[in-house]
């Protein structure tokens, strides 16, 4: 079981390697579109990767209840 | 002709010979082949293994991930229109975006991608093909980001006629600047598949060089051993400005795009008519188009792609649109055949033969073929006066444009 903090730093290799956010700007807080600058063709890119990195399942109609960095940790926590 | 003056007042290009104009420009006049041995490892496999690939990778120039959504032919085209925006000075001129169109073509397209996300398609399954597929691999893309990058508003045009795309790229943007549409075009054509894919499809055409022992002498236009073209992966991008537009922003002018002509032979999908008909049709409709005759074109950058059969039938269109005095050059000896891209390399280079009162050499003429009957700047760069020079190209589907360009 990884930890709020591990799942929390996954995703924010994920957002540098995928829409170049600075990992550091990364936290539970952060809404992906409004302060990371995350489009929704990359946010589809983050969803594929962060199925692979931690074994979860994201349907489609899950990723729009995924509004902030903490929502995605919440879920991939609670499903993985 | 018209009366509303074209001008061009930026070049930009990134090619096997150099990543601008500058140096793409000091490649032709010394004559240097961009022409290596492909190093990849599915080459072992191909009868052809030589190429013209981009002297300088888009990676120097454009940040990783911006490069992650864009297409190689992509990301070369806007590496192109960003030079020849910034050589123009149109960089914070106030330029109306509902004053500025962008018409740009690729021959092949976004090809690369296509291929590469089927590899992950099959290897991986659907959930993994990147959701930039679409946009990255439609033949409408290099247009249509210089159309954002630049924020074009007056029509993002793409072409698609094969290797004479580059050139109907800059013919259109001369009839949307006429025509009073917008009063810049970003003109010019990309082309960037390296993959062994289109070598296989034009290897089994017989259509490439197999000159795979001497790389650098694979390209040779008009040579009794020439023996197919040379792939080649490139850009280029001219800036037209109508004259007056130019004038009253104080803008440098390279050349005046005086006149264009475009024709089809209607005659077969991939040879060309061998009487060069449409070839001569098109030349002389440019001429007129630019109120020429013949006599005034001192220099033609010919198609000639260094195929057998291809070559010499254009040599039949000069010598009847033209005449028998221009001095005529193939700088494809030395990028190789830049396909979509080409016409409009090739005009740049057109462009600074004029500037510089140079026609670039035609490497590898060794041993011309016999019906070689007009004057070609074989092995060195000919000093030149030159008021009036054209580009001609042709492309697969018997599309032919030539363009007029003279000194301002």
């Amino acid at each position: 079981m990884a930890t709020r903090e591990e799942i929390t730093s996954g995703l924010a290799e994920i957002l540098e390697e995928v829409a170049g956010v600075n990992p550091d700007d990364v936290a539970e807080g952060k809404s992906f579109t409004d302060d990371l600058d995350v489009d929704s063709l990359s946010m589809v890119e983050v969803v594929v990767a962060a199925e692979e990195k931690f074994g979860v399942k994201i349907p489609d109609n899950e990723v729009q209840n995924l509004k902030t960095v903490g929502d995605a940790v919440s879920y991939i926590e609670a499903n993985h | 002709m018209s009366n509303v003056d074209v001008v061009v007042t930026g070049l930009g290009a990134t090619t096997p010979l150099g990543g601008d104009v500058a140096s793409t420009w000091d490649a032709m006049l010394a004559g240097r082949s961009g022409v290596r041995a492909l190093t990849q490892e599915w080459a072992a496999q191909l009868t052809v293994r030589i190429a013209a690939e981009l002297a300088v990778e888009p990676s120097e120039v454009i940040e990783r991930v911006r490069l992650r959504r864009l297409d190689r032919s992509e990301a070369i085209a806007l590496i192109a229109a960003k030079q020849a925006w910034a050589d123009a000075g149109l960089e914070g001129t106030g330029l109306d975006p509902e004053r500025l169109g962008v018409s740009f073509g690729s021959g092949i397209g976004g090809a690369q991608t296509l291929l590469n996300q089927d590899d992950i398609l099959e290897a991986q399954g659907p959930r993994k093909v990147s959701p930039h597929t679409v946009p990255m691999l439609m033949p409408n893309g290099p247009a249509a980001w210089i159309g954002i990058d630049f924020g074009a508003q007056a029509g993002v045009h793409a072409m698609a006629s094969a290797c004479a795309t580059g050139a109907e790229a800059l013919a259109l943007g001369l009839d949307i600047i006429r025509s009073g549409r917008a009063d810049v075009v970003i003109a010019g054509g990309t082309e960037a598949v390296i993959h062994p894919l289109p070598f296989a499809g034009f290897a089994s055409m017989r259509a490439m060089s197999t000159r795979n022992d001497e790389p650098e002498k694979a390209s040779r236009p008009w040579d009794k051993g020439r023996d197919g073209f040379v792939f080649g992966e490139g850009s280029g991008a001219v800036i037209l400005e109508r004259a007056d537009h130019a004038k009253a922003r104080g803008a440098r002018v390279y050349a005046r795009l005086a006149g264009a002509g475009i024709t089809s032979d209607g005659y077969d999908i991939v040879q060309p008519d061998p009487e060069c008909k449409g070839g001569i049709r098109a030349m002389t409709k440019a001429i007129r188009d630019a109120g020429l005759t013949g006599a005034d074109i001192a220099h033609v950058n010919a198609h000639a792609t260094s195929t057998p059969a291809g070559d010499m039938g254009e040599i039949i269109g000069i010598r009847t649109a033209v005449g028998t005095h221009p001095v005529i050059t193939s700088t494809k000896s030395m990028s190789g055949h830049l396909l979509g891209a080409a016409g409009a390399v090739e005009s740049i280079a057109a462009i600074l033969a004029i500037r510089d009162s140079v026609v670039p050499p035609t490497i590898n003429l060794d041993d011309p073929d016999e019906r070689l009957d007009l004057d070609v700047a074989a092995h060195k760069a000919r000093p030149l006066e030159i008021h009036a020079a054209m580009n001609n190209s042709f492309g697969f589907g018997g599309h032919n444009v030539a363009l007029v360009f003279t000194r301002p």
